[in-house]
């Protein structure tokens, strides 16, 4: 698997480690439910095909937002999380 | 007809023309009183108790491709109860009782080989994590016995001892774990559940759950609509997409796990062999070929296969532990879908609909817990009440905060697992 950094290129994924759906720059108010907490913590949408996923790169420690699809492995493209987040 | 010692010397004798096919290809009737989407080991073992335990046979397994074809084929095909804390150890203590009943009860050869399992440890710290773990299972009534660097070599001699970064200290021994015949599981579990009347409908694809007034009242499907009274998700992997029909979303993410299998080899490894520093561990199946794996590939993935690092870094785990696998040949390698929970640990429950039971997040260990889960799942579907042993494995449990801890002792968070 080869993911594109914003600021290094295209690299190899083992330079980038893996935190999980990007669903989680969607953070809810701070008032918000606790059942709108406990879904944003807790539950994905898991989908299979399309998703958008965080990648860390740690060489130049940037965060990143891939667009990737689950089932075959192809990466489509990705964004800085500091621009995806907006 | 059951299977026997004599039936097998008579179809000898006449020309193996006697044997028939084991369960029947029914077609969908409009309506049961159960309904389990998914014929993987879970939902087959659930129908099987179902009718078994609780007398209700009206049910139907709804497959979408063939019996067993999922992750109940695909697994390393470990049985252990060497879990260490309350929660989860009850449940597997419980399953591996089951397990020692199994070819009895199902009157089918499940090849259930209680060759023991051996944990290595590589310092002090890791030793006395592992001698409380040991007393923890001896406590329980299981089994477990600590070996010094000799006792492992007396079992393991082909292993590099002194391996400068991790060199073998001893390891826990847990005799009655071992190994099984994965896909002989399902066919018991199949041909039993079959016996005693219940459908299992394969090539079924089911597409929408439906539910009336907060309450499931059936299934539509690639083969039509069935009706029901109670349904169960029972789907590992795919949790997630089956559970989104009853507008559910999952603390599930599924995850690719590779194993590997080398050339069939004379008999070389005893044991299964567990190598937790390196991610390693490996068994030698019946047939010859060295059965192994490691962990995760680490990203969310429905490919069923992994990428080339994790293939990597097993190779070089097993070559570090035991450099004569160099000589064997790699033959084939797999991934498979795993249902990961952010805690580690399963889920067996009802839902928000009325009816409607989940059964899932069984992370990388659902090989084992096959007998307990159908076991549980039936108890709490005939019952109303959870069972005993799988009381804890609540879906609200990440929102109430009473999360298990796995294995591991680790806490609940997605990507620690």
């Amino acid at each position: 698997m080869r993911i594109t950094c914003p600021h290094c290129g295209t690299r190899d994924g083992r330079e980038f480690t893996y935190q999980g759906a990007a669903e989680i720059l969607n953070r809810p108010d701070r008032d918000a439910d606790l059942a709108v907490w406990a879904d944003y913590l807790h539950n994905r949408d898991n989908p299979a095909g399309d998703t958008r996923d965080m990648w860390y790169h740690n060489p130049c420690g940037a965060w990143v937002v891939v667009d990737r699809n689950t089932v075959t492995h192809a990466v489509q493209g990705s964004t800085l999380a500091s621009e995806a987040r907006t | 007809m059951g299977y026997s010692g004599f039936r097998v010397l008579k179809e000898g004798l006449f020309g193996q023309k006697g044997w028939k096919p084991v369960w029947r290809d029914p077609e969908p009737k409009p309506e049961y009183d159960v309904i389990i989407i998914g014929g993987g080991g879970h939902g087959l073992s659930t129908a099987y108790y179902l009718a078994k335990n609780h007398g209700i046979t009206n049910v139907a397994v709804l497959e979408r491709g063939y019996l067993g074809g999922g992750n109940i084929g695909r697994n390393t095909t470990i049985v252990r109860a060497n879990y260490f804390l309350q929660g989860n150890s009850e449940f597997y203590s419980h399953s591996l009782k089951l397990w020692e009943g199994l070819e009895h009860e199902l009157n089918y050869n499940v090849m259930h080989s209680q060759r023991g399992l051996i944990n290595l440890f590589h310092s002090d710290g890791q030793r006395d994590a592992f001698v409380r773990r040991g007393n923890s299972m001896v406590n329980q009534g299981d089994d477990a016995i600590l070996l010094d660097r000799e006792g492992v070599r007396k079992h393991l001699p082909y292993l590099d001892f002194d391996n400068h970064r991790f060199p073998i200290y001893g390891g826990l021994y847990h005799p009655r774990g071992g190994t099984a015949r994965h896909d002989a599981v399902a066919w018991g579990y199949a041909r039993g559940a079959d016996r005693r009347g219940v459908d299992l409908i394969q090539n079924c694809e089911v597409t929408g759950i439906d539910i009336q007034n907060g309450k499931v009242t059936g299934v539509q499907t690639s083969r039509g609509a069935i009706k029901a009274k109670k349904v169960a998700m029972v789907v590992a992997g795919r949790s997630s997409q089956v559970a989104a029909m009853a507008g559910m979303r999952l603390p599930i993410e599924s995850h690719v796990l590779q194993a590997f299998v080398t050339e069939g080899l004379k008999p070389v490894i005893d044991h299964v062999v567990s190598f937790g520093m390196g991610h390693f561990y490996i068994s030698q199946s019946d047939k010859g070929g060295l059965v192994f794996g490691g962990d995760l590939d680490f990203y969310s993935s429905y490919a069923q296969r992994g990428n080339l690092p994790m293939v990597e870094h097993v190779m070089e785990a097993g070559m570090s532990l035991m450099p004569m696998i160099g000589k064997a040949k790699v033959l084939r390698s797999w991934g498979g879908i795993m249902d990961m929970s952010p805690d580690g640990s399963p889920i067996i429950d009802k839902t928000h609909v009325d009816g409607l039971f989940l059964n899932c997040g069984w992370n990388y260990g659902g090989f084992k817990a096959v007998p307990a889960s159908g076991w549980c799942l039936a108890h709490l579907m005939a019952t109303g009440k959870p069972h005993d042993v799988a009381a804890k494995y609540r879906l609200d449990r990440f929102e109430t905060g009473r999360s298990i801890m796995d294995e591991e002792g680790k806490g609940s968070q997605h990507n620690l697992h």
